[in-house]
């Protein structure tokens, strides 16, 4: 029988090291709702929504009560729009019109997010495609819940450079589009290399085609309480680090797992994935950059960086596979810079820089997250950014993105407040030197070799 | 059988117990052990109750618990136990 002290662990991750779970998400397909005519298709696309997630508020909350876990965020996925809105939309115009309807639908049910206002564009974009990611700046500006991502290459097809070469401008405009709110709309914005289908977390969450009708995907959450169990390992071996590291992710996905369980019964949807994530929150103590001190940095970004992570990632990993019957999404340390006061300090302190993050995103899940930027940078500096980080996913077979917001009007050594989960950052310097003929030349990169692996 | 873990932590006082049990009495909850301590100064106590023929819901007991504890000045959670089961055990 589970004794005292336990009982004692298990409250103190949750009172005092913030250990929660980060999202359930439920991923709607919205496949079954293609129309020719604009006004229907967004009819049956509100109508599903609100149908299928009438009850996810009110299930995460019995849920967090009977199991006294905090469960910060209901989320919805739907099926790529540029798929779902490409017999119907004519023009970037009719997009926004299903933007507008995913975010009344996301409205009425009351969740934090809904993501899938997105293409999968990673060899070549189809008008529609085109069409949408032209509309995203519109769309963000005069949305408030809606989510994008493009998923832009893949270690199968390469990179579609046209795809990259837009984006950088469509970065560029949702900024100003946003500018009176600190160009928040690019915080709701991100591209992808070998995109996940089952992801949870925003601002990248979509439903991609292979999945069911509807399904329950489960962020986990909790990088205090990794930190705080290394606090009682200082100064011993790697062997002992590793193995805390492993035995703690196996706790806080047991969690998840149990959460996504729950939810699938109670929601009667079935049960997709959990993803083993350490997110990071704005919150003293919920920190990823306060791990890689603890296992032994002044700062992040310091010398040793990237191999502590590559090792934290690692670990966290195996004790959380053991932990869920289904794992997906992105599942590793999310290192965004804005969502974590930890990596805001190292920015401030100087050891932090976009070089050492990019570095950084070749050993764990995501990519330059949340990365404020200088207004004034070129969209075609943007696109080199991009391109260097889809280059590192498709060449790694991992998944690697970007969420860069060039904050309109605002320079280096200035700051800007997002608010809420998605935090502050300190602008970054970006390297000013022109990649404009790279990013000029049109078509794509080819998919690279799978042999002679050096 | 679904278990439910009470945990009581707080400051000690007279009647911490009494109360708790009187409450979980008056809605038929049947408690099948309990186990107490003092760590660094403070009241700890745990329960393993059954609600299955209780005469409230689980919420209700819930919110009624934390609502006593603030007026004695302790923190009561109430929990299902499959989540220490699920942290702690394969």
């Amino acid at each position: 029988m589970i004794n005292m002290f336990e009982v004692r662990e298990t409250n103190e991750m949750i009172e005092k090291e913030n250990l929660d779970v980060r999202t359930i998400t439920l991923g709607i397909s919205l496949l079954d709702c293609i129309d020719s005519d604009i006004d229907s298709l967004c009819d049956k696309i509100y109508k599903k929504i609100t149908d299928k997630a009438k009850n996810l508020v009110s299930a995460g909350e019995s849920i967090s009560r009977e199991f006294g876990i905090p469960i910060v965020n209901k989320r919805i996925s739907v099926t790529p729009i540029a798929l779902i809105g490409a017999p119907a939309c004519k023009t970037s115009n009719d997009f926004v019109k299903i933007a507008k309807t995913l975010d009344k639908a996301a409205k009425t049910v009351g969740v934090n997010f809904l993501g899938g206002y997105s293409a999968l564009v990673s060899k070549g974009m189809t008008p529609a495609e085109e069409m949408l990611i032209r509309s995203i700046p519109k769309a963000l500006s005069e949305t408030e819940l809606v989510c994008s991502s493009v998923n832009l290459g893949s270690t199968k097809t390469g990179i579609n450079m046209d795809a990259v070469r837009l984006m950088g401008e469509i970065i560029k405009e949702t900024a100003y589009l946003t500018r009176e709110s600190d160009s928040l709309g690019c915080a709701k914005l991100v591209v992808f290399c070998n995109a996940p289908d089952d992801n949870p977390f925003m601002a990248g969450a979509f439903h991609g085609v292979t999945e069911a009708d509807s399904i329950i995907n489960v962020g986990v959450s909790g990088p205090g309480v990794v930190k705080t169990a290394l606090e009682k390992v200082r100064g011993e071996n790697f062997e002992v680090l590793c193995e805390t590291i492993k035995k703690t992710a196996f706790k806080v996905t047991r969690v998840g797992q149990l959460v996504a369980r729950e939810a699938s019964k109670v929601l009667n949807v079935p049960f997709g994935i959990v993803d083993l994530s350490l997110a990071p929150t704005p919150a003293i103590g919920d920190s990823v950059a306060d791990i890689l001190c603890e296992i032994g940095l002044e700062h992040a970004g310091a010398p040793g960086t990237t191999a502590a992570l590559a090792l934290l990632n690692d670990q966290v990993k195996k004790g959380g596979v053991m932990a869920s019957s289904y794992v997906g999404g992105l599942s590793g340390a999310f290192i965004p810079v804005s969502e974590d006061q930890g990596m805001i300090d190292a920015v401030n302190a100087g050891a932090l820089t976009l070089e050492k993050l990019e570095a950084m995103t070749c050993v764990c899940s995501v990519g330059l997250d949340m990365i404020a930027i200088p207004g004034d940078t070129k969209a075609t500096t943007i696109s080199g950014i991009i391109a260097d980080e889809m280059a590192i996913g498709m060449v790694n077979q991992k998944t690697t993105a970007v969420r860069l917001i060039p904050v309109y009007g605002k320079k280096v050594g200035e700051t800007v407040e997002f608010g809420g989960l998605l935090g502050y950052a300190p602008i970054m310097p970006v390297n000013s030197f022109s990649c404009d003929d790279f990013v000029n030349r049109t078509g794509r990169i080819p998919a690279p070799i799978h042999s002679f692996k050096n | 059988m679904n278990k439910t873990i009470i945990t009581v932590v707080g400051k000690d006082t007279v009647g911490i117990i009494a109360g708790v049990c009187t409450f979980l009495a008056d809605r038929n909850i049947n408690i099948l052990d309990i186990s107490q301590t003092i760590v660094d100064g403070y009241f700890n106590m745990m329960m393993i109750a059954d609600m299955n023929n209780a005469t409230v819901k689980f919420a209700e007991a819930s919110e009624g618990l934390e609502e006593l504890g603030n007026k004695i000045g302790v923190i009561i959670k109430c929990q299902q136990e499959d989540i220490f089961n699920s942290m702690h055990r394969i």
